[in-house]
C-alpha cells in the first residue's frame, strides 16, 4: 500500500502540470521504466503488464 | 414540513455615533456562532448583517463530528442530533459499479457521529434563537456595513446611516467579505475551471443515508454526481457539468428537471432549489490585522468537496472567543490572540489542501490527469491499493496542529449515562485519572466525578492512574502531565494563555 496516497497522487499530477502531451507521455513511460527497473522481477512485472492490458472488446 | 424563511426586523439607528466593545460583522453560520461563543464567555457583542434573514436556499448541509461537538459546547448539540441526518459511510461508485467505500466513524463510544446533514438555514436561525436568548448578543439586520476606517464603522440602515466605533471587530462577512476589500487585502488561490448544479430535489426515496458519489455514472455520462440526504425528504444533488456548460440555460427547471429524471428513474420529486457553481480555493495572507480579525469564508474559500468551508469557519470561532474573553479579563496578554493567526492558518491550509487535491481529481487539468484518474478507477474495481487513490472529497476532519481537539467517551454520572466532553465545561480544565493537586483550575476526575465504565476516557486520553491533561476552553488538549503536579499544571496553564 502506498503510504499517503494523496500526497502521492498529487506529486504525479504535479509533475504532468504544463507538460506537452509528448513530454507527458515521455515522463509516464520512463517513470514505468524506473518503477520496472526497481522491482526487477520478471514474474511481477508480466503480472503488472498483464492487469494494466485494456479488457479484450466483446 | 419544510422550513419556513424567517423574516427579521431591520434594527434602526439608535444614534448617529455609538460605540461597543465587541462588533461581528456578517451574521451567517461563523458570525452568529461567534457572537454564541462570546456570550457564553460573559462577552456582549453587536452582530451587523446587511439581510433581514438566514441562509438563503441551498449551502452547507455536512456538519462534522468536531463542529457538533462544538455546537454541543454552545448547547445546540442536540437540535443538531434530532432534526439531522445522521451518517458515516460514503460510497463511490465509477459507471455502474461501486469503486469504493469507506466509514468515517469506525468506532463506538462519541455522542456525535462523523456527519449530520442539515439545510444551513436550520443551523443558522437556531444560532439567533440561541443568541437572543443568552440577552447579550445585539443582532441587527439590515445593517450593512459601508466603510471602515480603523474600528470605525459607517453603517447603512433602511432608517439612515450611523456610525460604530468598536474595540474589537470580527469580519464574518463571507467570500466576498467587504471588510476585506475595504482593507485592500489580498485573497489569492486558484479558480477550478468546471462548473457544478447544485439541485435540492423534494422526494420520498429509497436511497441510504450515506454519500453516494459517481463518477460517469448511466445516468450523467462523463461527469461526476453527488448525493446527498437531508432532513425534510430533501436531497442534494450535485452535477459536475464542466467548463463549457451555459449556466443560464443549465438553470431552465425543464432541463435541471431532465437530468435529475434520467437519474431517479420513476420517482417522482419536487424541484426546491436550483443554482449554479465555480468553486475556489483561496485564502487571506494573514487573519489578523491589528484589532480586526477575519474569519470563516471572508479568511479562506475552499470547493465544497470535503465539506470543509463551514467546519473550517466554525472551528475558527471555536479557536478566537475563548481568547478575546481571556484577553478581556486580562487573564491573558493581548499577544495571545497572533495566536489565532498562527493556529488557524495551518488548518486553512489543510482544508484547502485536500479540497484541492479532490477537485484536481473530480475536474481533470489535462489529458494525464484524466488518464490516471480514470485508470485508478478502473483499477479500483479488481485491486484493493487503488482505492484509497480514488478522491471524491477528504471529508472534513479536526486540525491536530495546535493540540489534539478531545475525544469525547461515553461515562457514568450519578449511575446515569453520559457523556464525557458535557462534563469540560467552558474554561480550562484538567482532566485527571484518580485524584489531582488541587489549582485554581476546575478538575474532572476520572472516578469521582465522572466514572470512566468502559475504560475508554482513559484509553483515548492514555491516562494511565495519577495522570492528567489540561485543556482549553476550546476542548483542544494543552499539555500532558505524568503526575498531576500543582506546579506543573500551573506553568502550562500560563503558557497556554501567553503562548
Ligand atoms: C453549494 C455549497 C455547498 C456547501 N456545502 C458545505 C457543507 O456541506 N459543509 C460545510 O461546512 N460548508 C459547506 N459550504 C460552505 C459554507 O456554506 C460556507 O463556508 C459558510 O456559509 C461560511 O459561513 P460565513 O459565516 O463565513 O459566511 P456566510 O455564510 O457567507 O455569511 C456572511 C454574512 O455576512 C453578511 N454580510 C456580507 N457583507 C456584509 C456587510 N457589508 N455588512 C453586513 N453584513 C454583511 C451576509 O449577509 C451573510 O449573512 C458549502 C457552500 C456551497 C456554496
Amino acid at each position: 500500500m502506498i503510504p499517503d496516497p494523496d500526497a502521492f497522487y498529487a506529486a504525479l499530477m504535479d509533475a504532468h502540470r504544463d507538460l506537452s502531451p509528448e513530454d507527458s507521455r515521455k515522463l509516464d513511460t520512463k517513470l514505468v521504466l524506473i518503477l520496472a527497473n526497481h522491482i526487477g522481477d520478471m514474474r511481477v512485472l508480466l503480472d503488472a503488464i498483464a492487469l494494466a492490458k485494456p479488457a479484450p472488446r466483446a | 414540513m419544510s422550513f419556513i424563511q424567517p423574516r427579521y426586523a431591520a434594527a434602526a439607528p439608535r444614534a448617529a455615533e455609538e460605540a461597543a466593545p465587541i462588533v461581528i460583522v456578517g451574521g451567517g453560520l461563523v458570525g452568529l456562532t461567534a457572537a454564541l461563543d462570546l456570550a457564553q464567555h460573559g462577552l456582549r457583542s453587536v452582530v451587523l448583517d446587511d439581510d433581514d434573514t438566514v441562509s438563503v436556499g441551498s449551502r452547507a448541509i455536512c456538519f462534522a463530528k468536531r463542529t457538533l461537538e462544538i455546537y454541543g459546547r454552545l448547547g445546540l448539540g442536540a437540535r443538531f442530533l434530532e432534526k439531522g441526518i445522521t451518517w458515516n459511510q460514503g460510497r463511490v461508485f465509477h459507471r455502474d459499479r461501486e469503486a469504493y467505500s469507506f466509514n468515517l466513524l469506525p468506532e463506538e463510544g462519541h455522542e456525535y457521529p462523523a456527519f449530520v446533514n442539515l439545510q444551513q438555514y436550520y443551523a443558522e436561525a437556531w444560532l439567533v434563537d440561541a443568541c437572543a436568548a443568552t440577552g447579550l448578543v445585539d443582532l441587527r439586520w439590515r445593517n450593512a456595513v459601508t466603510a471602515i476606517d480603523g474600528t470605525r464603522l459607517s453603517i447603512n440602515t433602511p432608517a439612515g446611516d450611523y456610525t460604530l466605533h468598536a474595540d474589537w471587530i470580527l469580519a464574518c462577512d463571507g467570500a466576498r467579505s467587504f471588510i476585506r476589500r475595504a482593507l485592500h487585502l489580498p485573497f489569492e488561490g486558484q479558480v477550478f475551471r468546471d462548473r457544478f448544479l447544485i439541485a435540492d430535489v423534494r422526494m420520498q426515496a429509497p436511497f441510504p443515508t450515506e454519500r453516494w458519489f459517481w463518477f460517469d455514472p448511466p445516468f450523467h455520462p462523463g461527469q461526476s454526481v453527488l448525493l446527498h440526504k437531508q432532513p425534510d425528504d430533501v436531497w442534494r444533488i450535485d452535477f459536475q457539468l464542466g467548463w463549457d456548460a451555459d449556466p443560464e440555460a443549465e438553470k431552465d427547471p425543464a432541463r435541471v428537471r431532465a437530468r435529475v429524471a434520467a437519474m431517479l428513474g420513476d420517482t417522482p420529486f419536487e424541484l426546491d432549489w436550483v443554482s449554479i457553481y465555480t468553486f475556489r480555493c483561496r485564502r487571506m495572507e494573514s487573519f489578523r490585522h491589528g484589532r480586526v480579525f477575519f474569519l470563516g469564508d471572508a479568511a479562506h474559500q475552499v470547493s465544497p468537496f470535503g465539506a470543509r468551508g463551514g467546519n473550517g469557519g466554525v472551528q475558527d470561532a471555536d479557536n478566537l472567543c475563548w481568547k478575546l474573553a481571556a484577553v478581556l479579563r486580562g487573564q491573558a496578554p493581548e499577544s495571545l490572540l497572533d495566536s489565532y493567526d498562527a493556529e488557524r492558518i495551518p488548518a486553512a491550509d489543510e482544508n484547502i489542501l485536500n479540497s484541492t487535491r479532490s477537485t484536481d481529481f473530480i475536474t481533470p487539468k489535462n489529458d494525464a490527469a484524466r488518464a490516471y484518474r480514470d485508470a485508478v478507477l478502473e483499477l479500483s474495481a479488481q485491486h484493493e491499493f487503488a482505492r484509497p487513490l480514488v478522491n471524491s472529497g477528504r471529508l472534513s476532519r479536526p486540525y491536530n496542529g495546535y493540540g489534539t481537539p478531545a475525544p469525547d467517551a461515553p461515562v457514568l454520572r450519578d449511575g446515569a449515562p453520559d457523556w464525557l466532553l458535557r462534563h469540560l465545561g467552558r474554561d480550562f480544565c484538567v482532566l485527571s485519572r484518580g485524584d489531582a493537586a488541587a489549582t485554581m483550575l476546575r478538575t474532572v476526575t476520572l472516578g469521582s466525578d465522572v466514572e470512566d465504565h468502559s475504560g475508554l476516557a482513559a484509553a483515548r486520553y492514555d491516562l494511565a492512574p495519577g495522570q492528567a491533561v489540561l485543556i482549553r476552553p476550546d476542548q483542544h488538549i494543552a499539555a500532558r502531565f505524568r503526575a498531576t503536579d500543582a506546579a506543573a499544571i500551573r506553568a502550562a496553564h500560563t503558557q497556554a494563555l501567553a503562548p
